[in-house]
């Protein structure tokens, strides 16, 4: 086994993304995941990729788009204000079924926001942040570890369905250092060579067409169709999470990235304390692990929802499971602070006791 | 095992510093610890503060409201920070630059150290961070100080090892001064 190492989360995606195969980053800088782009620029080159700062995000976003086309691993990264101008290209990326990654190592907004950490991207990111009603896979990483492992995974399931992936984490998991584990990437036997790129092969073969425009009679309405079939088969298939505790819970907390790892504590002191409370965090925001909520509640437990912003993913766990009772509990972005574990554990304390 | 420490100063400090070396310490000692950085947007001068969690098994929150040890090392930390440190918890506290004894507070323990004179007495004023960390690791001796010896070759680039040395001396003139005030 290789030696552990000790890096930041922003540094951790970029080492998944170069060992998943991924050789070309376009991207923009911005605060706080200009580490990522920093480590690609340094390392890249000598793997024989592409590197390149853009002009804009807009422009990177699209540049994804081209190398996607042409059925290469690719990749661009940027922070909340940035993905917000990535959305066209994101848009247009899910319309042609290009595979990509986009991370959003988010930011506090509306607007230029703050740099502080922050979890208001939610729904931009899981309910398709641009226009025409589509949804780009999207991964949740809670540690360092997960950076690297979520990263090239994320690459896999893209390409496995032909949807953009996106990894959602913030400047509490991005700017962190934890111990690293790096291990070799396999890709999975299941996936098929991209025999829909367009590589030019001469004059053999069928003409290619990678395209979101849909022009004939029907022919939209049956591209959304099976668009959305392939999210039906992600909803069976593709879904993550992790449980802490819940055999027994009278009381689910759930959270995501960031906001789990404080809500893992919180509930490790609620059980010194005697509560029984346990937790489930979603690793995939989309495809939502809606089956893993109504499991956990067959008893009509109540949950408990933890965020950094005014609430959105609690939208999703409330649609899960109608008529149990989901408490919320988040801080809006920017708060200047982040929640403790001892801030969650008097919200446990007086939703277990009511 | 499960720790926990804050640290505080202004930037310029080496408040980062340490907090990585502790981490990454812990880490070669086959546990588990995360650190976490928030600081100002200036490269000196401005706040600048780390939280470190070290743990056998998981490490779990990043974040820690009420540390079990806090690092004053400037009056401003002081200010905010000490009224957050857990009961029965310890503070080191820089008393080159903190007037406050932190007499207001007998649910803990506290080491009052005068960190940068006796940066200045080894050799440099920016040791001052060293100084604190050796007398951090004596109370709490979460890592070995060879641990932390061997993390700063790692932590430190190549063309400062040079000053490894004196590095090691202001970690152990810390430590000592540790022993002492607590024996």
């Amino acid at each position: 086994m290789t030696k552990r190492l000790f890096v930041k989360g922003n540094e951790a995606v970029a080492m998944g993304a170069l060992e998943a195969g991924c050789r070309y980053y376009f991207g923009y800088p911005i605060t706080p995941q200009s580490d990522i782009p920093e480590y690609i620029s340094r390392e890249l080159p000598k793997l024989g990729g592409e590197f390149i700062q853009a002009e804009s995000e807009i422009a990177s976003i699209n540049m994804l788009l081209g190398a996607s086309a042409c059925g290469a691993r690719a990749m661009t990264s940027s922070s909340s204000p940035g993905i917000s101008l990535k959305q066209e290209g994101v848009s247009y990326m899910a319309g042609s079924e290009c595979p990509g990654l986009i991370v959003n190592i988010c930011r506090s907004g509306p607007g230029l926001g703050g740099i502080d950490a922050s979890q208001a991207d939610y729904f931009q990111a899981t309910k398709g942040g641009g226009h025409g009603g589509y949804h780009i896979i999207v991964l949740a990483p809670a540690s360092v570890q997960e950076m690297y492992d979520l990263t090239m995974l994320a690459f896999d399931l893209s390409d496995r369905y032909r949807v953009p992936a996106m990894i959602l984490a913030d400047a509490v998991i991005g700017q962190m250092k934890e111990a690293l584990q790096p291990h070799p990437y396999t890709a999975p036997a299941d996936l098929e060579p991209k025999n829909w790129a367009l590589i030019g092969e001469g004059r053999a073969g069928e003409q290619k067409i990678v395209k979101s425009l849909y022009l004939g009679d029907g022919e939209l309405e049956a591209h959304n169709n099976k668009l959305h079939a392939k999210y039906a088969v992600m909803q069976e298939k593709e879904v993550r999470y992790e449980t802490v505790a819940l055999a027994d819970a009278q009381l689910i907390v759930t959270a995501y990235g960031s906001t789990a790892r404080i809500a893992k504590t919180a509930v490790r002191l609620a059980r010194e304390e005697g509560m029984k409370v346990g937790l489930l965090r979603p690793i995939s925001l989309f495809p939502f692990p809606k089956a893993a909520y109504r499991q956990a509640t067959q008893q009509g437990q109540r949950i408990l929802c933890f965020e950094l912003n005014n609430g959105q993913m609690v939208d999703d766990v409330r649609l899960a499971v109608p008529g149990i009772e989901v408490d919320f509990y988040g801080r809006p972005p920017g708060a200047g602070s982040l929640p403790t574990p001892e801030e969650f554990l008097a919200q446990i304390r007086s939703r277990y006791e009511a | 095992m499960n720790h926990d420490v804050f640290m505080a100063g202004f930037g310029g400090q080496g408040v980062l510093l340490i907090g990585n070396l502790l981490a990454y310490a812990t880490i070669l000692e086959g546990n588990n610890a995360s650190y976490f950085p928030a600081y100002g947007v200036e490269k000196r001068g401005g706040a600048a503060t780390c939280t470190v969690v070290m743990a056998d098994g998981d490490v779990g929150s990043p974040v820690v409201g009420a540390p079990e040890a806090a690092l004053l090392l400037n009056p401003l930390s002081m200010e905010k920070y000490y009224s957050r440190v857990r009961p029965g918890g310890f503070a080191l506290i820089n008393s080159s630059l903190v007037e406050d004894d932190g007499s207001s507070r007998d649910d803990l323990k506290k080491v009052c150290i005068p960190a940068n004179e006796m940066a200045l007495q080894v050799g440099d004023a920016r040791l001052v961070n060293m100084i604190v960390l050796g007398a951090y690791l004596e109370h709490s001796k979460v890592v070995a100080m060879d641990s932390v010896k061997e993390a700063l070759k790692y932590v430190l680039p190549e063309r400062n090892h040079r000053f490894l040395p004196l590095n090691y001396e202001a970690l152990e003139r810390g430590a000592t001064f540790c022993r002492q005030a607590l024996a």
